[in-house]
């Protein structure tokens, strides 16, 4: 009977309830471990590469006397050196150096738009979003630019023992090297353009709900910070995929 | 009954409202003033990224492929990576707690890189010493 009486004090832990462990809200806190999952797919995608790459022949000629062949993975400075509006001139990863800068420039209006959130500033929100959406989409166009070539392939092609000439690439059969080389790009390149994608709409919604005042009427700009963490990601991915895909 | 997400939820309402300014917080037209933009350590993480982007650049045009390039190169990104998640994605700012909730699962993905690399160079050996 006394037991019933006694009053109990509340447990007022750090892990207690009542309270933000991580001091972050559910919608960041669910943003957060979705892209940890998504860095564990994109991981997994990457490690592929490197499998796929240590299990073929490596190219150990001089980059002056590379060919295309399906013997040994082909050195990427020699797949990827075409640039719009310079067709059949050599200019070595000049098309993906601007890629890179580009992304990286929409991340940084990105958090531009996010810091001018946190001060309720609504026309800096709009401005920083509009160029982000700018970047994001100049981004796409260029990688729509390199799937087309990658696809159409150069002049010369690949010379088969038979004498033929393979152009461009597909799902089987590529003019750069070995079918899994394309298979490869297609899928990791795909996969991340997918979420640049994504995340463009998103930045479209968020700009139009800005405009409309539905975050300044809620108080706060916590959707476009959350939709800032996927933009940095999908950048982070690249920084990756620029890595492993275009440099090494 | 007050529940405890409930109360997240508020807390977290509060919290932007108040950071942001104390009156007419709900209101469509701002009143109050807005404070002056915050852009230092953001032009600064910035310039850093184009800077390692650049010396990327620099060593994949002077420096002959090798394992040592290789290791600059994912050096580098490393880098690169750490400014984008600890500085834009403001992960450095955040609690203890959640830093290591995410950091500590990608440990299992260098897991799987050293596992899979290794796996295809003992393939490749297999395939070229004792088949051929």
């Amino acid at each position: 009977m006394s037991t019933s009486t006694t009053l109990e004090e509340p447990k007022t832990g750090t892990w207690d309830g009542g309270n933000e462990p991580l001091k972050a809200s559910y919608g960041k806190l669910m943003m957060w471990f979705f892209l940890l999952s998504d860095a564990f797919t994109f991981g997994a995608f990457l490690i592929v590469y490197g499998l796929s790459r240590h299990s073929h022949l490596p190219y150990t000629g001089s980059p002056e006397d590379f060919q295309f062949s399906t013997e040994w993975w082909p050195i990427p400075e020699k797949v990827f050196n075409a640039f719009p509006g310079f067709h059949g001139v050599d200019l070595p990863l000049a098309f993906v150096a601007l890629m890179t800068m580009i992304l990286i420039l929409s991340s940084v209006t990105m958090v531009l738009a996010v810091e001018a959130g946190h001060r309720m500033d609504k026309n800096d929100v709009q401005k920083w979003l509009l160029w982000t959406i700018l970047f994001g989409g100049t981004f796409l166009g260029c990688q729509a630019w390199e799937w087309t070539h990658f696809i159409v392939g150069t002049d010369e092609g690949m010379l088969m023992a038979d004498g033929s000439r393979v152009f461009g690439a597909n799902m089987t059969m590529n003019q750069y090297g070995p079918p899994l080389f394309a298979n490869l790009f297609f899928f990791i390149t795909g996969f991340h353009g997918f979420h640049v994608t994504i995340g463009w709409v998103l930045l479209v919604i968020a700009f139009i709900s800005t405009v409309n005042g539905v975050y300044h009427k809620r108080g706060h700009y916590e959707m476009v910070e959350k939709i800032g963490l996927y933009w940095h990601f999908v950048d982070l991915v690249w920084v990756f995929v620029f890595t492993f895909f275009y440099l090494i | 009954m007050q529940y405890p997400w409930n109360t997240g939820y508020c807390l977290i309402k509060i919290k932007h409202t108040m950071a942001a300014h104390s009156d007419h917080s709900n209101d469509f037209h701002q009143t109050g003033e807005i404070p002056k933009a915050q852009t230092k350590v953001i032009w600064k993480t910035f310039f850093i990224l184009v800077a390692l982007t650049a010396v990327e650049f620099l060593f994949a045009f002077t420096m002959d492929a090798g394992t040592l390039r290789n290791a600059i190169f994912i050096v580098l990104t490393i880098f690169k990576a750490f400014y984008i998640v600890a500085e834009f994605m403001h992960l450095k700012h955040e609690t203890k707690a959640l830093v290591w909730s995410i950091i500590i699962p990608l440990a299992l993905i260098m897991w799987l890189m050293v596992a899979l690399i290794s796996e295809g160079s003992y393939y490749f050996d297999s395939i070229t010493n004792y088949f051929n």
